[in-house]
């Protein structure tokens, strides 16, 4: 196939994938476990258990506190030692259960598996993914059932999974593929027959020419639906979903939109193997593939870590610190969108892509200037906005502006903050201008319906009047 | 926020004893590694900053600078340095006058005395110099608040100030040298700089046999003046070799003007250097100088006898240093690049028809203020559909 258009803006930064030839290991068994119940968007979940129970590896701790929510399940056997909070990779506090291992490390009843999933229907399959606690895995980690339930009224013809890996430093995605292939492609194809889809796409980066290649061979022997390996030009933020989407289909999502407005679903590599793994085992998504990577790390590689597991074990795992190298950042994720932590007791959670450290030395430390107006920025976004512009009316807080220039449409993708020379913080303004504005969106639409209520009630109560 | 906490917001560390104790136990007993650096993503960066960009400014700069001083002798080099040096110190002088710390080092100061000291005669007395930058750096750029807060390219504003203030010392132009191995072929308009008497403009009668007028002047009292047509005539294609005559005045051999104007060959040098590191907008000098030439070629088209042809006025002035290095300024030009085209489109406009038309023989300075001023309206008008929006371009004015 040949290869497909990028999309608008982006940038390439250096890729860094140094652990890209190193394959994916199992971790040993740690004493202790420290899972948060809020491993998704949307409500933590309810925890089932409470301080002395016993657990076995894979049982369910938590369940869905709402609609979107999700499962939670132990990563081993042994017993609740505690439940508080942890801190949580943006600095907020999780509410969490500390699981003591017993070291036994006894499975649970695995869910009964579906093997014929071909004939499934979609509610079951649906539900077999919700038992199993699936969230999206590239790191937005939006309840994967949710995302597979179609909005009434909305038809989806095209299923794509994003293979991409955009975020420089990270290949666990990529040591995935080269794995997994097979674990992958039916968890693709489970999906595909759950949304009764015929157009499916794996979009991969040129720079995995290996996933790329052993993809396509093994994708020869799927059909009903065929898979479609989609080659893609090196380009951040390839892996934005509504990016992606454009590159492969060329629909663009509308403004304010999800996927199912232009009928595409786009999946993760890593949780299209969770959900192969949940259908065709029986087996909850409590482990995941994540990177541990960064120059000041002995053995940077990737690792199938269990939920729970802190980054200082993980750094560990990694070989530890190399002579006389210092962390000057700690990074939950990508360089480009990961969050810098203050700690290392930060646990591995679901959505965990990659743990990156960097040296005191690669850091880049600025002072903010004023714009030069260079339109670099302009150049390189990849939803079109004006950054510099917008930057420019959040400092001085002119919120209303920024909503008319469309600030509500930003990514946060970093590209115009990676390529500024003055130096600004344009994330962080996109940020502060989005939760200015969201919140004064919510409060008006919050007095729209008090509004409406309040006529109703008054409607209510004069129609009441008229009919005595 | 104040603007101290907004600056160092992103450099900041978190002390190790800040940090909020988790209520449950955390799984190791460790301590947590103080110093790790807290930010805002993206935690990479091209390591472009606002002094490289600058830096490269003034290398690019540099051809054209030697080039005048080869033309010009020690006198250029005596007006650069004098106005490099001046706008430091004015740049220096605001910051502490307005208790901002200065930022000499990024390089901005020193490239607007350069882009200055270029657009001047080199007999430009050292006084005017640093009026000019007075003009450049303390008016044109620091009242605004300094660096990228100037609606007007701070250089073109000293220029300008200058020519409206002292127009007889920025009209009179020294005699460039001439190699040697081309005194015998006739300089393009240098031999006839003795006799602009017929001229009734007064900065003509400041015209010495030591200097010398434009091949811009010359066109333009083409069409006002009987005798000087038939100058004009004498220095084109009628009597010399077309190529040998617009190859000097591509090099700037013989050519009278700026110090800093009159070697297109080494302006071009540092322009294409600039658009390879993409610091300037290819779209501004392409669509301006396209422009140029349109008009002044159906002008030329029109009235051969009285206008000259579109490779004169490429080649003549200030057209190519303003091109490249003017209009191509950043704080004051459009964002975008459809603003970038509207921009240089628009330069082109107002140089052609007031070099055609009005009543100076040159109009780069002015047109690039001109266009700087809408700036904002074009960046308004040009701004791009964002991703997934339906609307046409643009955004709408805000109401009143």
């Amino acid at each position: 196939m040949s290869k497909f258009f990028h999309f608008y803006g982006g940038v390439h930064p250096n890729e860094s994938k140094i652990s890209s030839g190193v394959p994916i290991a199992e971790p040993p068994l740690y004493p202790l476990y420290t899972v948060p119940l809020s491993m998704h968007i949307g409500a933590p979940a309810k925890a089932l258990v409470s301080v002395g129970d016993k657990v076995l590896k894979g049982q369910r701790i938590g369940e869905p506190a709402s609609f979107v929510s999700s499962n939670i399940h132990s990563p081993t056997s042994g017993k609740i030692k505690s439940m508080g909070t942890c801190l949580g990779p943006m600095g907020n506090q999780l509410p969490c259960v500390v699981i003591e291992s017993d070291g036994e490390d006894k499975e649970a009843e695995p869910l009964p598996p579906i093997l014929n999933w071909r004939d499934s229907d979609p509610q079951t399959l649906r539900n077999r993914v919700a038992e199993a606690g699936i969230v999206g895995m590239g790191g937005a980690s939006f309840p994967t059932p949710v995302k597979l339930s179609v909005p009434p009224g909305k038809m989806i013809d095209t299923l794509i999974i994003n293979g991409v890996e955009c975020e420089p430093c990270l290949t666990a995605d990529h040591r995935l593929m080269l794995e997994a292939p097979k674990m992958i492609l039916d968890g693709v194809s489970i999906v595909a027959n759950l949304l009764q889809v015929k157009n499916v796409f794996i979009g991969i980066e040129d720079n995995k020419p290996d996933a790329i290649a052993l993809l396509t061979k093994e994708a020869a022997s799927y059909s009903n639906p065929e898979i479609h390996i989609a080659p893609l030009h090196v380009r951040y933020p390839q892996g934005a979903e509504k990016q992606l989407i454009y590159a492969i289909t060329k629909r663009q999502v509308p403004s304010g939109g999800l996927p199912a407005d232009v009928h595409c679903v786009v999946q993760n590599i890593g949780s299209s193997f969770a959900i192969a793994e949940a259908v065709i085992k029986g087996k909850p998504l409590y482990e995941r593939v994540t990177t541990v990577t960064g120059t000041p790390l002995v053995a940077p590689g990737n690792w199938r870590f269990r939920v729970g597991t802190s980054y200082a074990e993980a750094i560990k795992l990694a070989g530890g610190l190399k002579e006389g190298a210092q962390i000057g950042k700690l990074i939950s994720g990508g360089p480009m969108m990961g969050f810098a932590v203050y700690s290392q007791e930060i646990p591995v959670m679901k959505n965990t892509s990659g743990i990156l450290l960097m040296s005191p030395d690669e850091i880049h430390q600025y002072t903010s200037k004023s714009c030069l107006r260079c339109g670099r920025c302009n150049d390189v976004c990849p939803m079109q906005l004006m950054p510099g512009i917008l930057s420019v009316q959040i400092e001085n807080e002119r919120f209303d502006d920024a909503q008319n220039w469309h600030v509500m449409d930003c990514i946060e993708c970093g590209c115009c903050a990676y390529t500024c020379p003055a130096g600004r913080p344009l994330v962080q303004h996109m940020r502060r201008a989005k939760a200015e504005v969201g919140a004064k969106l919510r409060a008006a639409k919050a007095a729209a319906d008090a509004a409406k209520a309040a006529a109703d009630a008054a409607k209510a109560a004069a129609d009441g009047k008229n009919a005595k | 926020m104040s603007e101290d906490a907004k600056n160092t917001m992103e450099a900041q560390t978190a002390p190790a004893t800040q940090q909020p104790k988790p209520t449950a136990e955390p799984a190791k007993t460790q301590p947590s590694m103080p110093g790790l650096i807290v930010s805002s993503s993206p935690h990479f960066h091209t390591h472009d900053t606002v002094e490289s960009i600058m830096r490269w400014v003034i290398i690019a700069l540099l051809p054209a600078c030697l080039a005048g001083i080869y033309f010009f002798g020690l006198g250029a080099l005596r007006v650069l340095a004098i106005c490099t040096v001046a706008s430091l110190a004015f740049e220096y002088l605001s910051a502490k006058a307005m208790g901002k710390s200065n930022e000499l080092k990024d390089g901005s100061a020193a490239v607007t005395g350069l882009l200055l000291g270029m657009n001047l005669p080199s007999s430009t007395p050292w006084w005017i110099c640093v009026i000019g930058c007075f003009m450049a750096i303390v008016v044109g750029k620091m009242i605004y608040g300094g660096l990228g807060c100037n609606p007007f390219n701070p250089a073109l504003v000293g220029r300008v100030a200058l020519l409206l203030a002292f127009p007889v010392v920025m009209t009179t132009w020294p005699m460039p040298r001439v190699p040697q191995c081309l005194a015998n072929d006739a300089p393009i308009v240098a031999t006839t700089s003795a006799t602009p008497a017929q001229s009734d403009d007064p900065a003509d009668a400041a015209l010495m046999p030591t200097t010398t007028a434009t091949p811009l002047k010359y066109s333009k009292l083409a069409r006002t003046n009987k005798t000087a047509a038939t100058l004009l005539e004498d220095c084109t294609p009628a009597n010399q070799k077309p190529f040998i005559n617009y190859w000097q005045m591509f090099l700037g051999i013989g050519k009278g003007g700026s110090l800093g104007e009159t070697c297109g060959l080494a302006l071009l040098i540092g322009g294409v250097l600039l658009v390879m590191l993409n610091i300037v907008r290819w779209q501004i000098p392409v669509f301006y100088l396209a422009t140029m030439t349109i008009i002044t070629g159906i002008a030329w088209i029109a009235a051969p006898e009285s206008y000259a042809n579109p490779v004169f006025h490429l080649l003549s002035g200030g057209v190519l240093l303003g091109a490249f290095f003017m209009a191509t300024d950043m704080v004051t030009t459009p964002l975008s690049r459809t603003g970038a085209i509207v921009f240089g489109i628009g330069c082109g406009i107002l140089t052609a028809c007031i070099r055609l038309w009005g009543s100076y023989p040159e109009g780069v300075s002015f047109s690039i203020l001109i266009m700087n001023a809408f700036t904002p309206l074009i960046d308004r008008f040009t701004a791009g559909k964002p991703f997934g929006m339906p609307k046409k371009k643009g955004i709408a004015m805000p109401k009143a």
